[in-house]
């Protein structure tokens, strides 16, 4: 026998079933319970023993079934052992429950319950994310922790006390309510959301915890449009990120510098992901219930469009901003729409906009509002104004490429 | 799951309010009481007398002490509280979110430590 080859096989489809059934597995084994540091060790366990047993005796026909049995005898070892605030009947139920999906080949797929336990509002705002990543996707501490530069040994402390007050507050692992459910699936989203975000930071990609988390949470957007198939937001969601990660590659030339969206080559975007984000958009806008995401997503589906045809609809996209505004009211939104305002009645118009934004303390540190105004500032003649813009922006910018870029435009003031 | 929803409140506002919105503020509590046991969500609850009745007590230095006031000298202070009976957090919060006094104070729902199974 091929030890090697095996275990190499043996790996590698562990890893396959790691990658689709994670979540799943414990999503169901903590369903019960609410106990996910429990499902999740189980399942670390059902993994060990997967890769000592799977080089020997051949990789199972059902793997998953194979991992649900082991993860539920070292689960339910684990809750009787060390959680006895568990209620016996419960674990009885829950062992004939779980004794009873290892002989079925489908189980349910209860994900969606637990990403609305990992989100929901009990939960402190800035651990949503992570606790998702975690408990959903199995990343482990250290690399969300890498991933949203926090230290390790503080992510993994903050993981643990969220888990444990889902178990010990009785947070559920359920959908909520149809009354209830926009309002918390927007929870879910934004998580999501702020997940992708802290991926997208990292531009060149050469940092790949951020990267992947990026694709992360764009698997997770797909997951909640499977499992929600009519929620026009989770749509809206999955298309932003869709939009915004076509142009992951085209946002960095061959030497690694920073190219704005209004130059970058059309040929480097993703045309196929753009069609799949046209798509989702499309559809949710058949729901008729605008709402954040959607609206970010069609002026992404704007800037495209204008780029592909060279036809400029900067009044579109006001009226876009004008929406999201409305429904989302956010200095960062007033500042891009005020980008749109220059480029449709002039730039002394937007920077009239930008400035009435001067008096938020909130953008006082946040480089774009720095260098749109140096932008405009330049535009409109305003020489030594727009070097000082860029110099507060340059100062305030983390990555490089940006401040290179945007040192090169305030030499470019003196010409 | 038992769940214990505390009611916080500035005791000086209700001796400023009218009697009738007195009267009021007692209807709505005994209204939100009669929906719970209707429910069969209640174990026991209860009003509590003013903050300047309590006494504490603790050991300093060995010795107990026994101290006039509250515990706490915050504005809000404890006023009353429902023990329910519910599946889950998820319950609990919309019961507290029907309590009236959130409408006039701080509701905080803890659960209850179940005590015949005392692991972790």
């Amino acid at each position: 026998m091929n030890l090697n080859g095996s275990g190499a096989e043996a790996r590698s489809t562990a890893d396959a079933t790691a990658r689709r059934s994670y979540g799943k597995l414990v999503a169901y084994l903590a369903a019960r319970t609410r106990d996910v540091d429990a499902a999740e060790d189980a399942l670390a366990d059902a993994f060990a023993a997967a890769l000592a047993d799977w080089p020997i005796r051949g990789c199972p026909d059902n793997p998953e079934a194979w991992l649900l049995t082991v993860a539920r005898r070292k689960f339910l070892d684990r809750v009787r052992g060390q959680r006895l605030e568990v209620a016996a009947e419960d674990i009885e139920t829950m062992a004939d429950g779980l004794a009873a999906a290892a002989h079925e080949t489908e189980f349910p797929d209860q994900r969606l319950g637990l990403l609305f336990a990992c989100a929901h509002p009990a939960i402190e705002i800035g651990i949503r994310a992570p606790l998702m990543l975690q408990a959903v996707l199995g990343l482990d501490a250290a690399r969300i922790a890498s991933a949203f530069l926090v230290a390790p040994a503080a992510m993994g402390q903050r993981l643990v006390r969220a888990k444990q007050k889902i178990r010990m507050a009785g947070i559920p692992l359920r959908i909520p309510e149809r009354e209830e459910l926009r309002d918390r699936l927007e929870t879910v989203l934004d998580a999501i959301y702020a997940a992708f975000s802290e991926g997208w930071i990292d531009a060149t990609g050469t940092d790949l915890a951020r990267r992947d988390l990026a694709e992360e949470a764009i698997y997770l957007g797909r997951l909640v449009t499977e499992l929600l198939p009519r929620e026009p937001e989770a749509m809206g969601l999955l298309a932003l990120m869709l939009y915004a990660e076509s142009r992951r590659r085209a946002r960095r030339d061959v030497n690694g510098e920073y190219v704005p969206m209004a130059e970058q080559r059309i040929e480097d975007w993703d045309a196929a992901m753009i069609e799949e984000a046209e798509q989702y958009l499309l559809r949710a806008c058949d729901a008729k219930l605008p709402g954040r995401y959607q609206l970010e997503g069609a002026i992404q589906s704007a800037h495209i469009a204008r780029r592909r045809t060279g036809c400029a609809n900067w009044a579109e996209v006001v009226q876009l901003y004008d929406g999201l505004l409305a429904h989302t009211p956010s200095p960062v939104v007033a500042l891009n729409r005020a980008l749109a305002v220059a480029e449709r009645d002039g730039a002394q118009a937007g920077l009239d906009a930008i400035e009435s934004l001067a008096g938020d303390p909130r953008l006082a540190e946040y480089q774009p509002w720095w260098a749109a105004r140096a932008e405009l500032l330049a535009r409109t003649g305003k020489r030594e104004e727009a070097s000082y813009a860029y110099e507060v922006a340059i100062g305030l910018e983390r990555d490089e490429s940006v401040r290179i870029f945007l040192d090169r435009r305030r030499a470019a003031l003196a010409r | 799951m038992q769940y214990l929803l505390t009611l916080y409140a500035d005791e000086g506002a209700f001796a400023k309010m009218t009697p009738q919105q007195q009267q009021q503020g007692y209807a709505a509590y005994m209204a939100y009481t009669e929906a719970l046991k209707a429910a069969g969500a209640l174990k026991s609850s209860n009003r509590l007398r003013p903050s300047a009745t309590a006494t504490t007590l603790r050991t300093t230095e060995g010795k107990t002490q026994i101290l006039d006031g509250p515990f706490s000298d915050s504005k809000e202070q404890l006023g009353g509280y429902y023990l329910i009976d519910v599946p889950d957090l998820d319950a609990a919060l919309s019961w507290a979110g029907r309590c009236p006094g959130v409408g006039h104070g701080v509701v905080e729902v803890r659960a209850i430590w179940d005590m015949s199974s005392p692991g972790k």
